[in-house]
């Protein structure tokens, strides 16, 4: 039933830089699967774990900001119909981490996990060469808790989903296990540009 | 606690999904933690999950206890602790 | 601050405190959907939604600027049957309401009118400013019948001249100065503002009152629609 006199302000704007489906903001919404968490820095640390659960290694908050950072401004898209243009971001590639860290490819996949507890996983190839960081900065000031702050992990070219606000860490899997929403429906790998949304899509 | 969340919503607000997917009244039932073991009115539990999914977790130990996804396929619907209706 | 009356064909009677999705659909399919608690009273057979207009509000801007009598809108209810009352469920009531938190309570008051109730209630409502109140001349007309129901509001950000309320937040002072004791068993709702509401139960449990007996209802960081 539509609705007389109501009208989408929301654009879908420039197809090729918003996906299918899509509705540009100009805002920045906040959506998170449980209360925000409020690590303190010095409690703070990063590590990288192997498939059986070892560290292979870790950071403090001192130590990751020493680590070769870069920035970037990309687009981001949110299964929840939301896209945001140009958003800038600066954090540590996955890349650096495993540079950093003296470590190759452990395994094709990985599960980021949270603060919270909050899991989401990825295949490796999907943060490497640049596609993904852990971020710490959102557009030249520390990622807000509410947004994922001190640091979440970034991956633009997948629903935002993907990009775990409250990143502690990524542990190497052998099989694409899936983390929180993709156990509950949600897509395996979640391309915006394929409108992979739901598990079957 | 966890901090405030000042955008915090509750059980009440996941009235309206809850009577699509359960025929009957949801936010009185009683749902004991399988975390902390409190029993509290579902409609006084936390909600989480925005236009993702409801989300509803212990008030107490935030302890995930109901999540429902839906997606084209149908609903996902995850129920943990007791609940009574 | 509007209120809108629906007529609803074979609307199921609802319990004060109950609320309705309302859901708009554009023409290009994107569609838009808030609560909101029904203001008016169960022995009413229109239902009224008093909509607060929130500055980046595309429903309620919808709601209160463009809906006009005559339209049809898409609605889903009555809903939510944790956060109600009747008079059956008797007393007495400690009713607190943080802004626009004060529709739900509104249709218990209605409700307790219209059923010439004389269960003692105690409300208390917070606003910002002076200008913020709403049914206020409502409430001074329910509060003069004499039948039980006593309205104090506090206002916390400013006051007019002459103001002889409470100038302040919402604290354990206020609520025993106001509020019937524990020792009378009172039910409580509290509604509004996620922090006010959260703020106020945990005040009340630490007073003595019964945890299950204080309801609770969270409208999100402005405490409008949801």
């Amino acid at each position: 039933m539509i609705t007389r006199g109501f009208k989408n302000i929301r654009p879908r704007g420039d197809p090729s830089r918003v996906p299918p489906g899509q509705y540009l903001t100009q805002d920045f919404p906040v959506l998170s699967a449980g209360p925000t968490p409020r690590t303190s820095l010095d409690a703070w640390s990063f590590a990288l774990r192997d498939v059986d659960g070892n560290k292979l290694a870790s950071w403090s908050w001192k130590e990751f900001l020493a680590l070769p950072s870069s920035t970037v401004t990309v687009d981001i898209h949110c299964v929840t119909k939301w896209s945001k243009l140009d958003t800038p971001w600066k954090g540590v590639t996955i890349d650096a981490l495993l540079e950093a860290a003296g470590l190759d490819a452990p395994a094709p996949y990985v599960m980021a996990f949270c603060d919270g507890g909050y899991t989401t996983n990825l295949p490796l190839e999907d943060l490497l060469d640049g596609r993904g960081m852990v971020a710490y900065e959102y557009d030249g000031a520390p990622i807000e808790p509410e947004h994922g702050g001190p640091a979440r992990l970034f991956v633009p070219h997948l629903y935002f989903w993907k990009s775990a606000k409250w990143v502690r860490g990524l542990a190497f899997m052998e099989e694409n296990e899936p983390g929180f929403w993709e156990t509950r429906g949600y897509h395996l790998r979640g391309d915006p540009w394929k409108e992979e949304r739901y598990s079957g899509d | 606690m966890m901090g405030e969340d000042v955008s915090r919503l509750d059980g009440n607000a996941a009235a309206g999904v809850l009577q699509e997917i359960f025929a009957v009244e949801m936010t009185t039932a009683s749902c004991k933690c399988e975390g902390c073991g409190r029993v509290s009115p579902l409609g006084a539990l936390n909600l989480y999950g925005g236009a993702m999914g409801t989300v509803l977790r212990c008030p107490r130990c935030e302890t995930l206890m109901l999540c429902i996804t839906s997606g084209p396929k149908g609903h996902y619907i995850e129920l943990r602790g007791i609940v009574r209706v | 601050m509007k209120t809108i009356r629906l007529a609803v064909p074979d609307w199921r009677r609802h319990l004060p405190g109950q609320h309705v999705d309302v859901r708009l659909t554009a023409e290009d399919g994107y569609q838009a959907q808030r609560s909101y608690s029904i203001a008016s009273p169960p022995e009413e057979d229109n239902i009224a939604l008093t909509v607060e207009r929130l500055e980046d509000g595309e429903v309620s801007s919808y709601l209160t600027g463009e809906l006009r009598k005559g339209d049809r809108i898409e609605l889903r209810g009555p809903l939510g049957g944790y956060f109600t009352w009747t008079v059956e469920q008797g007393g007495p009531l400690a009713l607190v309401a943080g802004g626009s938190g004060i529709v739900p309570l509104m249709a218990m008051l209605r409700h307790r009118a219209a059923q010439a109730s004389r269960i003692p209630t105690r409300l208390l409502c917070s606003w910002r400013t002076a200008d913020d109140v709403i049914y206020r001349d409502e409430l001074a007309r329910l509060a003069a019948r004499g039948d039980g129901l006593v309205v104090t509001h506090t206002l916390t950000r400013s006051e007019p001249t002459g103001w002889r309320g409470y100038t302040r937040r919402i604290d354990r002072e206020m609520l025993v100065e106001v509020l019937a004791g524990p020792d009378a068993r009172p039910l409580a709702y509290i509604c509004g503002p996620t922090p006010m509401v959260e703020s106020t139960a945990t005040l009340l449990v630490s007073l003595g009152h019964a945890p299950e007996r204080i309801l609770t209802e969270r409208f999100g960081p402005t405490g409008g629609g949801s």
